[in-house]
Formats: structure tokens, sequence, C-alpha cells
């Protein structure tokens, strides 16, 4: 068995910058760095062309008056540019569907991270996954042929589309994310809190309600502003469930529209590129946009503080 | 009820923590009877419509002679697509900025940025593409223009998955590799790659689950609802897909439609299923190869 | 743990080991080659300071020893050897550090060339997820070796070098885990060898194994010296006192005292060292 190490040159402190397999690195390094660039200028993509397409709508009509409008009929004369009543819609879906699946979704995960047993946690985690994996537009299907029936039936005065029907499949849609997140945030209590109230004679219930839920509190209202965001964004789902007249009511029976409906209506018609009607939809794509952005952004910021916090 | 109490000036305590705990349960198996009841159903109202002349048909005016081919191969071509597309890019962005990156302000300006990529709405995407691809581009309502716009969909979820997985990676791999001589490259393709393929694997199918379900991008792109061929060119043919089509016949009014869109949805969440369980298998090959 | 483990075996491992107290001598250290030498070490965790101005040499086929209390630097000057340091994010490093001479830190070190000539065995085992084999030849593999024929000369050649062939001869192609603590500890020398090194880092390389795994390390650092360069780092000074030719001691990122082993632990000259040695502290 020889000991004896080959004999090669001394260590040279330089490499040569034509070395084949530093080339081959510096090239895998920048189609890496393409790579990360493309997300980057996907944000700009974005931007850049609804802020271009929309400023030349507001060239035609007042940010004031797209921004206060009770009134919004821009494919009817005489033409009205208000999106009050599509923001309306889209956040009297939102609320009315947050309003289903966060009490749902929270007693749902506080089951399963409190309650449940290992066994019945592994079954319905995955229904679970399954029913977050189901398409939008199955939910709008569902909207249609199963819910609106049953409301009308309940309330005939009630629309045949209305948004009660949408915040319903929508509620029912957003309800795993409900769970999921929240349950990550009641995981993410520390064991030593739970066992420090039992230790002083509480029973389950003061635990849960008295001590977990408030330790959880900040991380569950990202999830539901998250969730929300969510049903802001919902699209095929509300189109199908919750008609298309522009509506600025609270009343969860009547026909409303959304923002994302309108695109959708918009882009199935026949409006021709480049009109003002056109270019409606990227202003409210915009504004779409931005309200997202605004809940996903606050609720990331709730949620790296809750972070920090057991951290 | 007053938790501040002793447990004598409380006798419903143990009654109160026994309802509470009734009512969460009751939430979770209102979960789960939810979920049942929708699939049943769908599946009780569309199975007298499927048939293998339903799958192989184009689709029609009258509802007991639509089919869904278009529409099925549309969908199946734009998820080929949207794979080659994101996969790589995506996987690339996570290797980017979890191996490779300096972990300064740049950095966590991008993950945050990719974060919220996540959170916007996919008709956002549509919007995009219609401005990018559709016009900018000059690619159409094409399976391209399609695909391309999907891709920017699904791009945040396959990268967030992969940088997951690579993190998990532990990082004793990482130095021995570095410690025998390994390059960058090389200790990430021998070494971080193969011992992050099974969680990247599973974002992909998340994220291609995702693309195929999605209809509203599509319908922002203006993708058409009426197709009576099969697409032969990926830039230049227009093309449907199964979501769309299901949408189309949900929209309209009669009856018949509604029984095909629902043996329509059968058939989206059975390929939706094949593509779970083929991930599943494949996850249970890859760590059986590695005991 | 081992710290008790390895108090109660010095009995079995003096058999074990050839007497070496002449080679150990500061006259023969003193004729010895020098195969890395730092210069005024200084190194910064962002403006954390951990080592202050180390000077200290490293003798040719010898194994030198880096003894003090946890967090006093030793791990930190070991892994300036072979920059293993630069993976982390903010570090800055002053003085040099000289591998035959040439100074590491130099700009446009090519450190994948570096690496191959300065092996590491770090404090837990760390093999690959992969076949026992896969685990030996991937330093081979990644520097461009494509013949299978040697590279199966390799595997059995650092296998037994290390003391491990006789164990897995027959199950090559199993996976690397399945081995005990001390097989895969024994397998990550073998792959560090793998390299042909010519210096050789181990961080605390048994401080994770049970008293008979730490004997069979200790017999091979003795084997592998006559081709290799060894700097151990332990915590365990009987383990420093049997395995070493030369100690250097490290007290809050400063080198306290450098030596002959025997000299060190005989006659320290500095108060600090003598404590630590007697266990008064650390």
């Amino acid at each position: 068995m020889s000991l004896v190490a080959p004999a090669r040159e001394p260590f040279a402190a330089k490499s040569s910058v034509f070395d084949l397999r530093w080339i081959f690195e510096f090239a895998i390094h920048g189609v890496l760095f393409v790579c990360t660039a493309i997300s980057v200028i996907t944000t700009v993509g974005i931007v850049v062309v609804l802020l271009f397409e929309s400023l030349q709508f507001f060239r035609e009509v007042s940010v004031w008056e797209f921004l206060t409008g009770t009134r919004w009929s821009p494919l009817l004369k005489p033409q009205h540019f208000g999106v009050l009543p599509l923001f309306c819609g889209t956040f009297l879906v939102a609320g009315g569907s947050a309003l289903i699946a966060v009490p749902l979704g929270l007693a749902t995960a506080i089951y399963l991270s409190e309650y449940a047993s290992p066994l019945v946690r592994e079954v319905v985690k995955p229904m679970l996954e399954v029913l977050a994996g189901i398409p939008s537009v199955v939910y709008g299907y569902l909207a249609v042929v199963f819910v609106s029936p049953l409301i009308r039936d309940t309330i005939p005065s009630a629309d045949l589309f209305n948004a009660a029907n949408a915040c319903v499949v929508v509620g029912i849609m957003i309800l795993p994310m409900v769970v999921s997140l929240s349950e990550d945030v009641l995981q993410s209590v520390p064991n030593s809190l739970r066992e420090g109230a039992y230790a002083l004679g509480a029973n389950k219930l003061d635990v849960t309600l008295g001590v977990i839920l408030p330790a959880a509190m900040s991380g569950i209202m990202a999830a539901c502003l998250l969730a929300i965001a969510r049903a802001v964004g919902e699209t095929m789902a509300v189109t199908l469930a919750a008609g298309a007249t522009p509506n600025m009511t609270l009343n969860p029976f009547e026909g409303i529209q959304t923002m994302t409906a309108y695109i959708v209506q918009v882009s199935q018609g026949d409006t021709p590129a480049g009109t003002l009607e056109y270019r409606t939809i990227f202003a409210v794509g915009l504004a779409l946009f931005v309200s997202t952005l605004v809940l996903n952004v606050f609720a990331r910021w709730i949620l790296l503080r809750v972070e920090e916090k057991y951290e | 009820m007053s938790l501040t109490n002793g447990p004598h000036g409380r006798p419903y305590a143990k009654l109160a923590s026994r309802m509470f705990a009734l009512f969460c349960a009751g939430a979770t198996w209102l979960c789960v009877t939810i979920l049942m009841l929708l699939l049943w159903n769908v599946v009780s109202y569309g199975w007298d419509s499927l048939s293998w002349e339903y799958i192989n048909r184009f689709p029609s005016r009258f509802a007991e002679k639509a089919g869904i081919k278009p529409a099925l191969v549309g969908s199946l071509y734009l998820i080929g697509l949207t794979a080659l597309f994101s996969v790589p890019i995506g996987v690339g962005t996570a290797i980017y900025l979890e191996e490779y990156a300096p972990k300064n302000r740049w950095r966590t300006i991008v993950q945050i940025n990719i974060a919220n990529l996540a959170g916007v709405p996919s008709i956002v995407y549509g919007i995009l593409g219609l401005g990018l691809f559709v016009r900018a581009m000059q690619l159409n309502r094409s399976l391209m223009a399609g695909a391309l716009t999907l891709t920017l969909v699904v791009l945040p979820i396959v990268i967030l998955a992969a940088q997951e997985s690579l993190r998990a990676v532990p990082s004793t791999i990482r130095q021995a590799s570095y410690a025998l001589g390994a390059t960058r490259w090389q200790t990430v393709w021998c070494q971080l790659l193969p011992a992050a393929l099974p969680g990247i694997m599973t974002g992909v199918i998340l994220a291609l689950s995702r693309a195929l379900g999605e209809a509203a991008p599509l319908v922002a792109i203006g993708a058409a609802t009426y197709v009576r061929f099969l697409p032969e060119d990926i830039v230049n043919d227009e093309f449907t897909a199964l979501p769309l089509q299901i949408y189309t016949w949900t929209d309209q009014p009669q009856k018949g439609f509604h029984e095909v869109a629902a043996a329509g949805i059968v058939v989206l969440l059975v390929v939706l299923i094949c593509i779970n369980a083929l991930a599943v298998i494949l996850r249970y090959r890859f760590s059986k190869n590695k005991q | 743990m081992s710290e008790t483990g390895s108090t109660n075996f010095p009995l079995k491992m003096s058999t074990a080991l050839p007497n070496r107290a002449a080679m150990s001598s500061a006259a023969e250290m003193a004729g010895q080659s020098k195969k890395v030498v730092t210069r005024e070490l200084d190194f910064f965790y962002g403006i954390h300071q951990a080592l202050y101005n180390i000077s200290l040499d490293i003798p040719e086929h010898r194994v030198t020893a880096l003894i003090g209390p946890s967090g006093c630097g030793k791990s930190t000057f070991l892994r300036c050897l072979n920059r293993m340091n630069d993976m982390i994010d903010g570090i800055n490093v002053r003085g040099e550090v000289l591998l035959d001479g040439i100074n590491i830190y130099h700009r446009g070190t090519d450190v994948v060339e570096l690496r191959k000539r300065v092996g590491m065995v770090f404090q837990k085992s760390n093999p690959f997820p992969k076949s026992i084999y896969e685990n030996v030849a991937y330093g081979p593999r990644v520097a461009g070796v494509r013949q299978r024929s040697v590279l199966d000369e390799m595997v059995e050649k650092c296998l037994r070098q290390s003391a491990l062939w006789d164990e897995v001869q027959n199950r090559l192609n199993d996976s690397a885990l399945q081995l005990s603590g001390g097989q895969q500890q024994r397998l990550c020398i073998a792959r560090a060898l793998a390299t042909s090194p010519e210096v050789l880092l181990m961080d605390e390389p048994a401080s994770a194994l049970d008293p008979k795994s730490t004997a069979a390390i200790e017999e091979l650092i003795f084997d592998l010296k006559a081709t290799y360069t060894i700097v151990i780092v332990t915590h365990n000074m009987q383990q420093a006192a049997r395995v070493s030719d030369q100690t250097a001691f490290f007290y809050e990122g400063h080198l306290i005292e450098v030596g002959a082993t025997n000299e060190i632990f005989t006659n320290p000259l500095e108060k600090q060292t003598e404590d630590y040695i007697t266990g008064r502290f650390g």
C-alpha cells in the first residue's frame, strides 16, 4: 500500500482566467442570474403595462372622477367612470366570504392544532389540500348550479345571480387557506405557554381561548388578510356567481359586479383595442393590483413581526 | 363565564370546555362534509354526459353533441409548455437566490418581490400577458401566449417551493462538498439538487395543478372559447383550455350545458388527480433510491 | 460525553500507540519544513473580531493540535486554512496564510484548487446521502476523473488508508448513512483523502464518537501523518497529548502559546496555558 501522495506542481495562487472550468462556472452564474432577473422584470412589466395604459385612460377621465364616482357604465351611453361600485362589489364579496371562512376556518384550525388526534389530522389535512386544489371555475359552476337555486328557494326576492351566492362559494374556496395559515400560527405558539397555563390548573378551554388564541392573534389576523386578498383577486367564481351589474349596494342578495368580473366581461366582449372603453380594464386592473398588494404587504409585515417575536 | 374564578365558582367550566371542543370538531367535519358534497354533486350531475365520445368530440351548439377534445388537448399542451418554461427558470432563480446571491439588501428586495408576486391575482397576470405577449410580442391568442402568461402566474410558486427545499438540505452537505474542492455548480448539481428534488417536484406539481385550473388569465388574453380544431402550430393557432370550456358552458342558461360542464369538471379533476398521483409515485421512487 | 468517555482509556491507548517521545522534541520540530504558515492573521465576523494577530507555523508531516476553551477561535482558525470561512457572509480576513510559501488569501486564488490541497474532516460526520463508493469517489469525480478503473483504485486505496476497507469492501454500493457513527467519520476521512490533499484539517473529528471509535480515529491520525500534514482541533486534552507533535493553545481569539506537545503539557510557559491544561477553567 503506497502512502506517498502523487507528485504535483506546487500550489499556485492564481488560477488561470482561461481555465475552461471557470468559464463554465461563470456562464452558469450568468444563466441563473438571468432567471432571477425574469421575476424582477415580471413585476416591472406588470407596473409598466398597467401604468402605461392607465395613464392614457386618465388623460380622458380624471383620477378624481374614477375614484369617487358612484356610477360605472363605460360600455353604455351615457358613460360613467366611477370605480366605486366595482370596489364596493369586490369588498362585499371579500367581506362576506371572510364572514363565512374565518369563523369556520379558525374553529377547524383550533380543532386540528389543539384537539384532534394525529390520525384525524392525517385524514383531514390532505382533504383540505384537495379542497384548496380545486380550480376556481369549479366553484363558479357550483355557485350557478347548486348554491344559486338554494338561495332563491330560501329568499325568493333575491336576484338570480347575487353577492351572497359568490360569498358562499368564495368562502368555501378560501377556507383551506384560512385553516392552514392559522394552524401554522397556532402551532408556532411555544409549548411552554400551554404547559405554563395547564400547570396553573386551567382547563383546555381556558388555555385555548385565554392563552393560545391571544398569543396567536396577530398571526391569525395576517392569515385572514391573506385570505381576503385572495378573495379580492378571485375571478372566475365571482364572474359566474355574482352577476354583471355594477351596483353600489351592501345588500348581498342583489346582483353586483366585482373588479375582476368587469375585466373578464370586457376581455370577452368585442371592445376594440385602443379605445377608452378598452383601457378601462387596465385602470381597473391597476386598482385591483394595488388593493391586493396593500393587503398582502400588510399581512406579510404582521407575519414578519410574529416571527421575530418567537425567535 | 369568568376565567378568573376558582374551580368552585365555575360550575359550567367543564361543560363549556366540552361544548367548545364539540363546536371546533363540528366545524372541521363541516369542512369535510362540504368537500364530499361538492364532489358528489359534480360527479352525479356530470356522470351521464361522460363517455368516450364526449372526450373525443369537438364542442357544439347542442349540449348533447358537445365534446371537450380541443379543450383537453389545449390544456395538456398548455401545462406541458408551462412546465417547460417555468421549471428551469423557477429552479434557476431559487438556486441563484439560495446559493449564489450575496445576502445583501438587493437579495432581500428580490425575495420580498417574489413573495408579493405570489399574491398577485391571476387576472392581473392576464392583463400583463395581454399587453406583453399578445400585443407587444405579437403572439396573438396562441398557445404560446397562454403558456407564457401561465408561466408568470406559477413562477413564484415554483421559486418559493424550490427555495424551501434547497434550504432544507443540511448545510453540512454543502460544506463537505466545498471542502472536497467542488465548485459551486458541482455542489449544486451533484449534491443539493438531488437532495432537494422531492421537494422541488412537489412544488412543480402544485404549480402545474394551478396552471391547469386557471381560466382567468386565459380569458384576459382573449383565448377562444369555441374552437373546432386541434392546435397544430403553437405560435399561430387559437386554442381553448378545459377550465375555459367549463366556464363557457356554465355561463350558458340551458341546463344541458351545465351537465356537460359538470362532465368537463370531472375530466379536469381526474387529470389533476393523475398529475398529483404521478408526483406521489415519483417522490416515493426518489426517496427509496436514496435509502 | 466524549470527555468522560475518553478519560478512562488512556491506559488502553498507550499500548496501542508506539512511543513517540523522541519525535515530539522541540529540536526535531525546529528542523521540520513549514507546510503552512500564518502571519499576523486577524479574523472578523462583521464587527466582532474572532482572531487576533495569529502567527503560527505548521510543520510538514506532523500533527498540530489546536486546543482551548469553546469559542476561543480554534475552529475559526482551522477554517481559515482552507478558506471555508468564505461561505459565511460578512467576514473579513487580514494578514497572510501561506501554503508552501504562497498566500492563499491573495486575490484571484483558486479556492477550489486550494481545497483539493487542504482537505477537511468535520466535527459531525457528514456523509452524502449516497453510496459508500460514491462518497469516496466524489472528490476525484469533481476534479475530473472519469475512468472507472482509476476511481475504483482510488476508492480502495483511501478506504484502506482510513482503515475502513475490511468493514465495507463487500457493500460499497450500500448507502453511507447505514454505517455506524465511527465508520461514517472514517468514511469522511477516506473521502477527504481521495482528493490527495497535502494538509488535512480535522475539526474535533472524534467529539461525537464513542471511546472505541475515538481510538480507531486516533490510531488513524498517527498512521496518516507519514503522508499528510495534519491540523486537529480538539477540546479533549488527553487526545491532544496522545496524537499531536505540536500543540497550540488559543484563548479568546489569541494564540497564547505554541510548542512541542510534551513541553506544552509538562512545562507550559504561560500561566493561562497551565490553568487550562490542569483543568482550572474551560
